[in-house]
């Protein structure tokens, strides 16, 4: 039982700093879309591609976050090692 | 409080091959195709050479933007992609919208999502052996310098994994976290209005008055925004990967 809980409370504990990934994301796609915000500014003309261009960045900068976040639901939801005990 | 958050239900067992599950996913996806299917179908019915009706309008619109998408990104030589191109696209953008009738979205489990991206994987690799063949393929490992070989096949294998992994990650954070905020305020409802003594506090503690309204703008970002925005990104990225393994365009 005890080993259980320990378990149990460390995969919660290990979860939540999973999603400490979040942070990077959050940072770089915050850069990204100030640089395009920018680049709007300076050239308006160019408002779609510059848009479609950072939407596209944005997504793959997201990828490292979303990594964190499926460890984080396989430490909650699908955990390998509640079922030893 | 109760959280609920759920894989797709299993609906029944097909007892071949040691049990097919038939689940909410493979159901869900079946009715977007059958809508799709249908969409198609009523939009080109009774056609004319010149549009009449606002029908065949929208048909042609939507033809010539996925045309104009794929000629765009890809370039004139994968106009035959376009077919492909506008599947990938409704089909996810549907899924992913699905869950706003209450559909469990097939999106939200990430087998669909590996299976399309298997698929773009097959296409890309075929793309880059047609382009310099099963020597040029084997040499692409070894560049620039031979030592990167590990990290070649390690960024080779990701390309399908992180294409899979974030749109399923899109689609299943927004269903947690639409749950958690469900319970949130079922929880602050309890708070608010539990407090008022006898028969009133029971009545109005038990009416989620807090649940309406709020979980909408929640909706409108993760189902129509993000929803929209993840099928769009998974398929330009599809058309990027495809059109850089086969090579630059030939001067015609």
């Amino acid at each position: 039982m005890l080993e259980k809980a320990i378990v149990c409370g460390c995969s919660a504990i290990g979860a939540g700093l999973a999603m400490i990934a979040g942070i990077g994301p959050g940072i770089g796609e915050g850069y990204a879309v100030g640089r395009a915000c920018e680049a709007i500014g300076r050239q308006p003309e160019a408002k779609g591609d510059v848009t479609s261009t950072m939407l596209l960045g944005c997504a793959v900068a997201e990828t490292t976050g979303i990594y964190g976040f499926i460890v984080a639901l396989i430490l909650l939801f699908v955990n390998p090692w509640v079922k030893q005990f | 409080m109760d959280i609920s958050i759920t894989g797709a239900k299993i609906f029944f067992t097909i007892p071949i091959f040691g049990g097919i599950p038939i689940t909410e996913t493979l159901v869900n996806t079946w009715l977007i195709m059958a809508a799709i299917t249908g969409l198609c179908i009523w939009l080109t019915r009774d056609l004319k050479v010149h549009a009449t009706s606002k029908k065949q309008i929208v048909a042609e619109f939507l033809v010539k933007a996925a045309y104009g998408l794929v000629e765009g990104n890809m370039g004139k030589r994968f106009r035959h992609f376009t077919p492909f191109i506008a599947t990938l696209i409704s089909f996810l953008a549907l899924s992913n919208l699905s869950s706003m009738l209450g559909l469990y979205a097939p999106t939200a489990e990430l087998s669909t999502e590996l299976a399309f991206a298997i698929l773009v994987f097959i296409l890309i690799t075929y793309y880059k052996f047609k382009a310099g063949g099963p020597l040029g393929y084997v040499k692409g490992f070894l560049e620039p310098i031979p030592i990167l070989l590990p990290f070649n096949i390690i960024s080779e294998i990701s390309t399908p994994v992180s294409m899979a992994f974030r749109h399923f990650g899109n689609i299943a954070s927004g269903g947690v976290i639409t749950a958690l905020v469900y319970a949130a305020l079922a929880a602050a409802n309890r708070m608010l209005f539990g407090w008022l003594p006898g028969f009133l506090g029971q009545l109005l503690g038990s009416i989620p008055f807090l649940q309406v309204g709020i979980p909408a703008v929640l909706s409108i970002y993760f189902d129509v925004f993000s929803g929209c925005l993840q099928a769009y990104i998974f398929t330009m990225l599809t058309m990027m990967y495809i059109a850089s393994a086969a090579g630059e365009e030939e001067a015609a």
